[in-house]
């Protein structure tokens, strides 16, 4: 198997690993850098439990190849924090129980952050279209939803 | 509510802290099934059979094990060998069989051979070249065809004592009950419906798929780390089919990404130990979301006459059930259980269910949040809404009146304790949801539900620290916040912070044995424990304190966190606060902690009410859920969020069954639908905020009057939302899930 | 499987002995007894206890044993 040395740059961290052109990128935060935060639900696209962003951009990184990560900058769950200060969407979610079995919920997290920098006010409605790729089994959506929206409102009047 | 004057008397029972595990699971660090790895880990795959029912006539594994990164195959022969454990019997055959195929591959996905090799890559790769010859064989996947007297026979002497004479062999259990006589009180009502019903199997559709990390060397001494509901569980039934002492495998429960009662068994883990014996190394397999859909445990398909009579005045006179359900290959689909909750939110005076387990070619299926009980409601609660629109009667009306309540003679059996049915149909009568005004288009269902909740087998240790903080030890894996209910419930005996007590959840190795978390036990089970286990720690700081004060300990009690002084002759001494008692524990007696082990009885029925406002759309047949309210009897919520997030979760998951889900088989009998994007559940943008009303009416059997949350949610959403499907556009769905092409189909039919 | 009848009664203080008692007296419940039942003392059930104690005159029920999710 002859391997690719990819270099890219991960929560602000430059980092580099070795993977075979069939690997994912979800494969090689998780198995490379060790980065278990990002999920594989379906390795198919349909869950965004392996969502995490890339310059910028939303994507489910088990649709991503590894080799594709060269030169990119990488935002997953582990940098949403700042050092030990959560994010408020962290900790909206906590507030809300806005997950029980947790699974989703990096995901979540950082598909609806995503969605807060593009649309600092969104309606209920375009929050549930947004985080239509998310799936979550155990909450029906609700307090999810409100969290989201809660903390947006909050946002907003912080600013 | 009968509560309200115990309700006060809780500090910290009833409020909403902060889960204890919610940082690790907002920063990524929270470990679950496939997040695990460990120096020199090989991977898993597995090979599993393209045919629904097959003869394995030959498996050729040289070409495998020749690849040069390939370090173990095993087949069913690397389990045969049993030399603690003789002669497997029973269920632990069955899911040895399921977890490798024997002489037959009985269902498509069906493992038939395993690898591990030294990447993921390279074990997808080198399972490829086993070989494997199959005779295929005439295979059955519908529950009405498995049981027709033409349908393959699936395995020969499968059936136990129940079933009757003359059915046939793919029928493996069957259960009958009642009371009454049906057919005079048919012949008392007004108006007799009789319908047939049909559901598809579902799947529970946790979104982390099984994972496990196995090791174990030639000396029989294991580790096995897996997302599961019930380690033990899978430390028994692992160690019967490896064929080693089960005190000798450690099982450590990750951290679980949903389970609804499919992770109540194994199937990949007796795999990976199995593996690891033979190349000496841990090894990890990871399934793909098409494997859990394929080779997990989906729920029974159903097909199910039910036949009711009433009065004018909506006095049900008699009701008979016939519920079929088909399980898969193996004996297990819960017939038994469908038939004995249909009729049970009832109080009847004629009723009878009859119950059919029904194996067929397909994966062996596996509990599903009140497992077999939403089935049978989606079909009686449908036939009750006919009547009541025929006999022009308000649906709660005529649910409260024939509505079973503490006396009441169940249609299972025996007779109900303190149950809250009358209650939550109130408060669903009382809900601003029952009587707003439906927009044109829009349909209102309603539907009760029933479950029964388990308690099970059950330890809990509770440690407390010098410095005056508790340790709880559980052993029932948190799937939805309880550790935030246990810590709260210790929180309340000991009266000391909710902060100041971790709960853990401890591996096999360092608790006693415990059930899985199903069955909505474990508020009920785990909490009961927790409740008496730190009972049993306060009692011995009452010891410390009397000894102290030179009292007798019945003169002390316990209040507020504290150590008091009670009675006439108790004396005059400050309130001895735990962390003071706890501070020097080491000179006054030694560590103080607290156990209990034994297994709750009286996990106590719980009933649920759901009100649903549909539309459907008539020229696409897609149907939208536009309101939706969930009222359900907890007994008492310890902490309301996760309880309504019980609700939710419920109503969820019965709206996409309803719906959308469903197994769908080709003539092949393959399966066709085995990833997210053909099998939908429903998304965010799919559903409505889910209100929810908890009702309180306690269980007389814990102390704190906690039932089970967790299933009743699912039972009623078939029916309700059949229900307003019905009201809305006008054609029965006699048939789950309501997809757009059924109701189109149905509206036309209806012209 | 009790000759026909549908409620019997026994002399036991736990619900294993209502068990032991009934396979004495009909043989023929020791196929179901052993497949698994739950017992409800007066409306409470019990899933699988073979040590719960039975009060004086308590109306006690067999059923299937008990399953959950
Ligand atoms: S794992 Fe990437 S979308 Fe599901
Ligand atoms: S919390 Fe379990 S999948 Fe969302």
């Amino acid at each position: 198997m002859s391997k690719f040395h990819v270099t890219t740059q991960v929560n602000g961290d430059e980092v580099e690993f070795l993977c075979d052109p069939r690997e994912t990128l979800l494969d090689c935060l998780r198995d490379k850098l060790n980065l278990t935060g990002a999920k594989e639900g379906c390795g198919t696209g349909d869950c965004g439990a392996c969502s995490v962003t890339v310059d910028g951009r939303l994507v489910c990184s088990c649709l991503m190849l590894g080799v594709e990560a060269e030169g990119k900058q990488i935002e997953t769950v582990e940098g949403i924090a700042d050092g030990d200060v959560l994010h408020p969407l962290q900790k909206k979610m906590i507030e809300y129980a806005a997950l029980q079995c947790g699974i989703c919920t990096p995901g979540i997290l950082v598909a609806a952050k995503s969605l807060l920098e593009k649309n600092p006010n969104p309606t209920e409605e375009e929050t549930r279209y947004w985080l239509a790729g998310n799936l979550c089994r155990c909450t029906g959506y609700d307090k999810i939803i409100r969290a989201v929206m809660d903390t947006a409102a909050d946002l907003r009047e912080a600013s | 509510m009968a509560l309200d004057d115990r309700k006060s008397g809780f500090t910290f029972v009833g409020t909403r802290p902060d889960r204890p595990d919610g940082l690790d699971k907002v920063t990524g660090r929270a470990k679950f099934g496939a997040d695990m790895s460990a120096p020199g880990m090989l991977h898993g795959a597995i090979l599993r059979s393209p045919h629904a029912h097959a003869r394995i006539v030959r498996i050729d594994t040289s070409k495998a094990e020749a690849h040069k990164y390939v370090k173990a195959v095993v087949t069913r022969a690397d389990f045969a060998e049993v030399p603690f454990k003789p002669g497997l019997e029973g269920e632990f055959w069955n899911v040895l069989e399921n977890v490798m195929a024997g002489e037959k591959a009985l269902y498509d996905g069906h493992a038939v051979a395993a690898i591990a090799a030294t990447s993921a890559l390279a074990a997808r790769d080198a399972v490829k070249l086993i070989e494997v010859e199959y005779e295929v064989l005439p295979h059955v996947t519908d529950v009405d065809k498995a049981m027709a007297p033409d349908a393959p026979v699936i395995r020969e002497g499968a059936a136990d004592y129940s079933v009757p004479e003359g059915v046939h062999p793919n029928v493996v259990r069957y259960h009958e009950s009642g009371h009454g006589d049906v057919e005079a009180g048919f012949a008392e009502a007004d108006l007799v419906i009789e319908d047939s019903f049909v559901t598809e199997a579902t799947h529970q559709g946790y979104i982390e798929p099984h994972a496990c990390l196995g090791q174990l060397g030639a000396d029989g001494k294991g580790e096995l780390w897996c997302t599961t509901q019930g380690h033990w569980i899978a430390q028994k039934t692992c160690a019967a089919l490896l064929g080693i002492e089960t005190s000798q495998l450690r099982v450590t429960a990750s951290e679980i990404g949903g389970g609804f009662g499919g992770k109540t068994t194994v199937f990949i883990e007796p795999v990976a130990l199995a593996l690891s014996r033979k190349a000496n190394r841990p090894v990890k397999i990871v399934m793909s979301r098409s494997e859990v859909f394929r080779a997990t445990g989906p729920t029974a398909s159903a097909s199910m006459d039910v036949k009711i009579g009433m009065k004018k005045d909506g006095t049900i006179t008699a009701a008979e059930g016939i519920f079929r359900l088909q399980g898969g290959a193996f004996p297990g689909a819960p017939g038994d259980m469908t038939a004995m909750c249909a009729f049970a939110p009832y109080n009847l005076t004629n009723v009878r269910q009859v119950g059919y387990d029904v194996m067929a070619n397909r994966p062996k299926q596996a509990a599903y949040r009140a497992p077999g009980a939403p089935m049978g409601a989606f079909a009686v609660e449908s036939v009750i809404d006919e009547l009541c629109k025929k006999l022009d009667l308000d649906p709660i009306d005529v649910r409260l009146k024939n509505a079973a309540h503490e006396g009441t003679k169940a249609s299972y059996g025996p007779t109900y304790e303190q149950i809250g049915l009358v209650e939550s149909l109130e408060a669903a009568k009382a809900h601003q949801h029952y009587s707003a005004p439906l927009k044109p288009g829009q349909g209102r269902g309603i539907s009760c539900g029933f479950w029964f909740n388990h308690g099970g087998e059950t330890s809990v240790s509770l440690a407390l620290s010098e410095d005056g903080s508790a340790q709880v030890m559980v052993g029932t894996p948190d799937i939805g916040g309880s550790r935030a209910s246990m810590a709260l419930m210790a929180a309340e005996v000991l009266g000391i912070p909710y902060e100041n007590i971790r709960v853990t959840i401890a591996d096999t190795a360092t608790l006693g044995y415990n059930d899985v978390s199903h069955g909505s036990r474990v508020t009920y089970a785990s909490g009961l424990a927790t409740i008496k286990a730190a009972k049993h720690a306060v009692e011995k700081l009452c010891e410390r304190a009397a000894a102290k004060w030179g009292i007798p300990v019945d003169a002390v009690k316990w209040e507020n966190g504290c150590a008091v002084p009670s009675g006439p002759n108790a004396g005059d001494f400050d309130p001895l606060p735990l962390a003071e008692i706890t501070a020097n524990m080491g000179s006054t007696g030694g560590p103080i902690s607290g156990h209990f082990e034994a297994t709750p009885e009286g996990a106590g029925v719980s009933f649920g009410i759901h009100i649903v406002d549909a539309e459907v759309d008539p020229e696409t047949g897609k149907t939208s859920v536009s309101r939706y309210t969930v009222i359900q009897d907890a007994g008492k919520a310890i902490h309301p969020a996760y309880v309504e997030g019980q609700y939710q979760g419920g109503a969820a998951q019965g709206i996409g069954w309803a719906l959308n889900e469903e197994y769908i088989y080709g003539d092949d009998g393959r399966l066709q639908n085995s990833i997210f994007l053909d099998y939908r559940i429903p998304v965010a943008s799919d559903l409505p905020m889910i209100d929810t009303v908890i009702v309180e009416v306690p269980n007389p059997g814990h102390p704190y009057g906690v039932r089970g949350v967790g299933e009743t949610g699912i039972v009623p959403p078939l029916a309700a939302i059949a229900n307003a499907v019905s009201h809305a556009a006008g054609v029965r769905m006699r048939q789950l899930p309501m997809s757009p092409p059924r109701i189109l189909a149905a509206l036309k039919q209806d012209g | 499987m009790t000759g026909g009848q549908q409620v019997v009664e026994v002399d036991a203080t736990t619900t294993g002995e209502i068990l032991r008692e009934l396979v004495r007296r009909y043989p023929q419940l020791q196929a179901p007894i052993d497949a698994g039942v739950s017992i409800a003392i007066n409306g409470r059930i019990i899933a699988s206890g073979l040590s719960e104690p039975v009060p004086e005159g308590a109306e006690v029920y067999l059923m299937q044993r008990l399953r959950g999710g």
